[in-house]
C-alpha cells in the first residue's frame, strides 16, 4: 500500500501545482530559431520515449512488489538455474531494446540535429562578434550595414534592488535587463563568433537554442536567425565569477527596416562618442560622467564608496595608484599609472582598452582622482586617452 | 557502534585502547567505521552548506550572503559530498564487508588502510579551513570555482584554490590507497573455492572501482598540479596568451570527472542486487550478465568524458562520438535494470527499511538514468547544460543513486556491524520523509532549467520565485530527515534488540555465518566455498 501512497501523494502534489501556476513554464520557452524548435523537438520526443521506458518498467516492478510479497503468502519461485544460452537471450533483450533506441530512434536525428548546429558559415548573411568580460557582454558588427557599430551590455536592474536586504518591489525583468541591447535583423542567419578577455563565459537565450563557451585567447562560433520580432533574454551560464549572475543578454529582432533605422542611429550615436573626444572637456563635466560610467563598471569591485573588497579588490580611495602621477617627464603615460592600469589591466584587474572609449576612460580616471575620498585636481582629457592608446 | 565491538570482544585486548586504538588501528572493522563515522558527519557538512544555498535561493534578491560567499558554498559542497561524504562511506563498507564476503580475517594491506583512512581528516580541514581564515582578515575565503576547478576562473582565485589543490591531492592519495588495498586483497585473500565468479556483486563493484580510480585519480591529481604551477610558478598550461588551451583543463578533469560518477556507483550497484535478492528470497539473476555489465560501464566510463562541454565547442567528429559513446552507456545498464527487477519477480518480498531504500532507489536511479540519456544528446545539451536540469539529474544519480543507495547498504548491513537491530518504524519513516522530499527537492529543477534558469547563480529572475521555494522548502526537510537516520544509527549502536547471525531471513553469503557482531579478527580459519 505505501507504494500507492507515495504515487498518490506525488499526482495529488503535481495536481495542487499545476493548478496553483497554471501559466507556468513546464517546457522549453517559445522556441524563436530553427534551431531552438528542434531542439524542443528533440526533448519532447525524449521525454515522451524516457516516459514510456520508465512507466512500463515501474508498472512490471509495481505489480511485482504487490503480487510477490512475503505477506500474501508468495513463495519465491526460484529461477530454475538458466542455462548460459537462456540468461544471454533473456539479458539481450534490455540490451537490443536500448540500442534501437539510442541509434536509431534517437541518434539519428541528433546526428541531424549536430550537423544543423555546428553548420555556422553557410549561407551566412551577417557575422557579429561576441566577447565576454568580467561581467558584461561586448558586441561588435563585423560586416554589412552594421559593420564597426560595436558597444558594450551591461546589467541595467537599479543596484540597489540587487543589494543584500533589498525588500521592495522589483523590476519586471529583474536581473534580465541591459543598457544596450543586442539587436539583430529577423529572419537573417547570424554567424557568432565567440570569445572572451578574461575567464570563461556562456552566452545563452533559452528561446534560441544555441549556447556557446566564450573562451580567452579563441574563437568559437555558433549561429542564430531568429524568425520572428520580439525581445529575448538570456544569462551567461558559465560561472565567471562573483558577478555571474549578474550579465544577463536581451536580444531584439526587428524587421529589416527597423533594424537598418537602429543601425543608422547607433552609427550616429558612436560618431558622436568619438567626436566628444576631440573636445576639450571642463573637470566638472568629466567628473559627472565619470560618476556613470564607475558605478555601471567598477563598483561592482571597487564598491559605489571607493572602499573596495580587500584582499581581491584593493580600495580606490587613498590608492597609491589613483593618486599618484599619470604621466612622466617624456609625456608618455607611466607604468602601473592610473592610466595604465584601467587601459591595460594587471591580474584580476580587466583591460578596459576595448570595453571603453577614450571619454569614457578619461572621464571615470578624472572621477576616481577628484573623487571618492581622493583630491589630486588633475583632468585627463579624452584627446590624452587617444594618444595613449596609439 | 565502536564501543560495542570493544565490549563485546575483550578477549582480543591486545590492542590499545581510548584514542591510540583509532590511530594506531589496522584492523579493517575499526578502519572501515572510521570511514563511515567520518563520512557520516562530512554529510552534515557538505548538508549544511547546501542548506545555507537553499535559505539564500528560497526567494529572489540576495538576504542572507553575498555572491562571493555563495560561490564558495557550491563548490565546497560539492567537493565535501563527492569526495569526504560519498567515496569514503564506499570505502567504509569496502574495509568492512570485503574481507567477510570473501572469507578473509582482515585487508591485505592493514598499515596502509590506516593511513589511507588518516588522510581523510586533514584533508577535510584544508577544505574548509579559508572559510574560518577568511573570518580573521587572511585570504578571501575558500574555492569559488565551483568543485570542477575551472581555469582561467580558478587561476585567478585566492589561496582557496590553492587549499582546494592540496585537499584534492590528498583525498586522491587515500583513494589510490584504498583501491591497492582492495584489489590486492580481492585476488590474494579470498577463501578456497572462492573464485572470481563466485564473488559477490558487492565485491566485484569494488573491484571494478579500484581500477578506476587507479586509472583516474592521476590524472586528477595531474591537472590540479598544473594549475598550481600555473598560478604560482608562472607556466601557462591554461593560459591561450602563452600558448596553452583552458579546455584542455577540462578534458583532464572529466577524464578523470567521469568516471568518478561510476566509482561512485559502482559499489552501490554491487550491493543493491544483494539487498533485492536477501528481501526477494531467491538467488539474484543473471550474475554473469551483472558482472559483465559492470566490466562494460568500467570501460565506457574511460572513453565519454567530453559530454560534459559539449558546449566548450569541438569538431563535429568528436561531438558524435562522445554522443553516441555516452548513449551506449544506456545498454549494459539496461541489463543491470532488468536483472535487479528479474530478481524481485517471483520472490517471496518483504519490505523491511533496506528494501525499502533499494526498491526507491531503482526508481529513483532510473529517472537519474533516463534523464541522462537526453543530456546526451548534443543539440539538446546546448540546452540542459549548466542550468538546473543538470543539477536535479545529477541529483537523482548521487544523492539518490550514491546516497541513499549507501542509506539502503547502512541498513542491510548496521545489524550485521552492531550486533543490534535498528528501529525498524524509524528506519521507514526516515526512507519515505527522504524519498518523498528528495522528490520535492528536485523535480522543480527539472522544470526550472528547462525554465531557462542557469546554475550556480545566487539570484534569479522573478519568474523562477515559486519553484525555488518549493525546491527550497524541500531541501530542508530533506536535510532534517537525515537526523533521523543519526539517531537511528547511533541508537542500534549503543544497544537493542539483539540481532541474529543470519540477520534476515533469506540473507546469503559469508558475512552472515560469523556472529553479529563479528569478532575483532573475522575469519581465523578460511571458510571453504564449495
Amino acid at each position: 500500500m505505501q507504494v500507492f501512497r507515495k504515487i498518490g501523494l506525488g499526482v495529488s502534489a503535481m495536481l495542487v501545482s499545476f493548478s496553483a501556476f497554471a501559466d507556468y513554464a513546464w517546457n522549453f520557452p517559445t522556441p524563436a530559431t530553427p534551431m531552438a524548435l528542434d531542439t524542443l523537438h528533440v526533448h519532447n520526443k525524449f521525454m515522451l520515449i524516457s516516459m514510456a521506458i520508465f512507466v512500463s518498467v515501474l508498472a512490471i516492478m509495481i505489480y511485482s512488489i504487490f503480487a510477490h510479497r512475503k505477506s500474501k503468502g508468495f513463495k519465491a519461485v526460484a529461477d530454475k538455474a538458466p542455462s548460459t544460452a537462456v540468461e544471454i537471450f533473456w539479458t539481450l533483450i534490455p540490451f537490443v531494446i536500448l540500442l534501437v533506441i539510442d541509434f536509431v530512434i534517437m541518434g539519428i536525428p541528433a546526428y541531424h540535429s549536430v550537423i544543423m548546429m555546428e553548420n555556422t558559415r553557410e549561407k551566412a548573411d551577417m557575422v557579429i562578434k561576441i566577447t565576454g568580460s568580467q561581467w558584461r557582454w561586448q558586441y561588435e558588427y563585423l560586416d554589412g550595414d552594421a559593420k564597426g557599430v560595436k558597444f558594450v551590455s551591461n546589467l541595467s536592474t537599479p543596484k540597489e534592488q540587487t543589494d543584500k536586504g533589498f525588500d521592495g518591489k522589483k523590476d519586471e525583468h529583474y536581473l534580465l535587463e541591459v543598457d544596450n541591447r543586442l539587436v539583430l535583423p529577423v529572419g537573417k542567419k547570424v554567424r557568432i563568433l565567440m570569445t572572451s578577455t578574461d575567464v570563461l563565459h556562456n552566452w545563452w537565450v533559452p528561446q534560441f537554442g544555441s549556447s556557446r563557451v566564450a573562451v580567452p585567447g579563441f574563437l568559437r562560433e555558433t549561429w542564430v536567425q531568429v524568425e520572428k520580432e520580439g525581445t529575448y533574454r538570456g544569462q551567461c551560464k558559465e560561472l565567471c565569477g562573483k558577478g555571474h549572475g549578474y550579465m544577463p543578454i536581451v536580444v531584439d529582432a526587428m524587421p529589416a527596416e527597423e533594424y537598418k533605422a537602429w543601425v543608422a542611429s547607433k552609427k550616429d550615436e558612436l560618431a558622436k562618442a568619438s567626436a566628444g573626444a576631440d573636445k576639450e572637456w571642463t573637470k566638472e563635466d568629466l567628473v559627472a560622467t565619470g560618476k556613470g560610467v564607475y558605478e555601471k563598471n567598477c563598483a561592482v569591485c571597487h564598491q559605489v564608496s571607493g572602499a573596495g573588497l580587500p584582499p581581491a579588490f584593493p580600495a580606490l580611495t587613498g590608492s597609491k595608484v589613483a593618486n599618484g602621477p599619470i604621466f612622466g617627464a617624456d609625456g608618455k603615460y607611466l607604468k602601473d599609472s592610473h592610466l595604465d592600469r584601467v587601459l591595460n589591466g594587471k591580474n584580476v584587474m580587466p583591460s578596459w582598452k576595448a570595453l571603453l572609449n577614450d571619454t569614457e576612460i578619461a572621464a571615470v580616471i578624472t572621477y576616481e582622482r577628484n573623487a571618492l575620498g581622493n583630491s589630486v585636481g588633475d583632468v585627463l582629457q579624452p584627446s590624452q586617452v587617444k594618444t595613449a592608446r596609439q | 557502534m565502536s564501543t560495542t565491538t570493544v565490549a563485546h570482544h575483550d578477549d582480543h585486548a591486545e590492542h590499545p585502547t581510548g584514542i591510540m586504538r583509532w590511530l594506531t588501528t589496522t584492523n579493517h572493522k575499526d578502519i572501515g567505521t572510521m570511514y563511515l563515522t567520518f563520512s557520516l558527519i562530512m554529510f552534515f557538512v557538505g548538508g549544511a552548506m547546501i542548506l545555507g544555498i537553499r535559505a539564500e535561493l528560497f526567494k529572489p534578491g540576495l538576504q542572507l550572503m553575498n555572491p562571493e560567499f555563495f560561490n564558495q558554498l557550491i563548490g565546497v559542497h560539492a567537493l565535501i559530498m563527492i569526495f569526504a561524504a560519498l567515496m569514503p562511506a564506499a570505502t567504509g563498507f569496502a574495509n568492512w564487508m570485503i574481507p567477510l564476503q570473501i572469507g578473509a580475517p582482515d585487508m591485505a594491506l592493514p598499515r596502509l588502510n590506516n593511513w589511507g583512512f588518516w588522510l581523510l581528516p586533514p584533508s577535510a580541514i584544508l577544505l574548509t579551513l579559508p572559510f574560518t581564515l577568511a573570518l580573521f582578515g587572511i585570504g578571501d575565503g575558500a574555492l569559488a570555482t565551483g568543485w570542477t576547478f575551472y581555469p582561467p576562473l580558478s587561476v585567478q582565485g585566492g589561496i582557496g584554490v590553492d587549499f582546494a589543490i592540496f585537499a584534492v591531492h590528498l583525498l586522491g592519495i587515500s583513494s589510490v590507497l584504498g583501491s591497492i588495498n582492495v584489489i590486492v586483497t580481492v585476488f590474494n585473500m579470498r577463501a578456497p573455492g572462492m573464485t572470481l565468479m563466485k564473488m559477490p556483486m558487492f565485491v566485484w563493484g569494488w573491484l571494478i572501482t579500484a581500477f578506476l580510480l587507479i586509472a583516474t585519480i592521476p590524472v586528477l591529481a595531474g591537472a590540479v598540479t598544473m594549475l598550481l604551477t600555473d598560478r604560482h610558478f608562472g607556466t601557462h598550461f591554461f593560459d591561450a596568451a602563452g600558448g596553452g588551451d583552458p579546455i584542455m583543463f577540462q578534458h583532464l578533469f572529466w577524464f578523470f570527472g567521469h568516471p568518478e560518477v561510476y566509482i561512485l556507483l559502482l559499489p552501490v550497484w554491487g550491493f543493491i542486487p544483494q539487498i533485492l535478492e536477501t528481501f526477494s528470497r531467491k538467488p539474484m539473476y543473471g550474475y554473469k550478465a551483472q558482472v559483465y555489465s559492470l566490466w562494460g560501464i568500467g570501460a565506457l566510463a574511460v572513453v565519454v568524458w567530453a559530454h560534459h562541454f559539449f558546449t566548450a565547442g569541438m569538431p563535429v567528429p568528436a561531438l558524435l562520438y562522445f554522443m553516441y559513446s555516452t548513449m551506449a552507456i544506456s545498454l549494459p545498464l539496461a541489463v543491470l535494470f532488468f536483472c535487479w527487477i528479474k530478481t524481485m519477480w517471483r520472490g517471496s518480498m518483504s519490505f523491511e527499511t533496506p528494501m525499502l531504500f533499494a526498491v526507491g532507489w531503482i526508481i529513483l536511479f532510473g529517472i537519474g538514468g533516463l534523464t541522462g540519456l537526453v543530456l546526451a544528446d548534443v543539440a539538446a545539451d546546448a540546452q540542459y547544460h549548466n542550468s538546473y536540469f543538470v543539477v536535479a539529474h545529477f541529483h537523482y544519480t548521487l544523492f539518490a543513486g550514491g546516497i541513499m543507495g549507501i542509506m539502503a547498504g547502512t541498513y542491510y548491513w548496521l545489524p550485521k556491524m552492531t550486533g543490534h537491530m535498528y528501529s525498524e518504524k524509524l528506519g521507514k519513516l526516515h526512507f519515505w520523509l527522504t524519498a518523498i522530499s528528495f522528490n520535492m527537492t528536485f523535480i522543480p529543477q527539472f522544470f526550472l532549467g528547462l525554465a531557462g534558469m542557469p546554475r550556480r547563480i545566487p539570484d534569479y529572475a522573478l519568474q523562477f520565485a515559486e519553484f525555488n521555494m518549493i525546491s527550497s522548502i524541500a531541501a530542508f526537510t530533506l536535510g532534517l530527515s537525515q537526523l533521523l537516520f543519526v539517531y537511528n544509527i547511533v541508537s542500534c549502536a549503543r544497544g537493542g534488540k539483539k540481532a541474529t547471525d543470519k540477520v534476515w531471513e533469506g540473507a546469503q553469503g559469508l558475512e552472515w555465518t560469523l556472529p553479529s557482531p563479528p569478532p575483532y579478527h573475522s575469519f581465523t580459519e578460511q571458510p571453504v566455498i564449495k
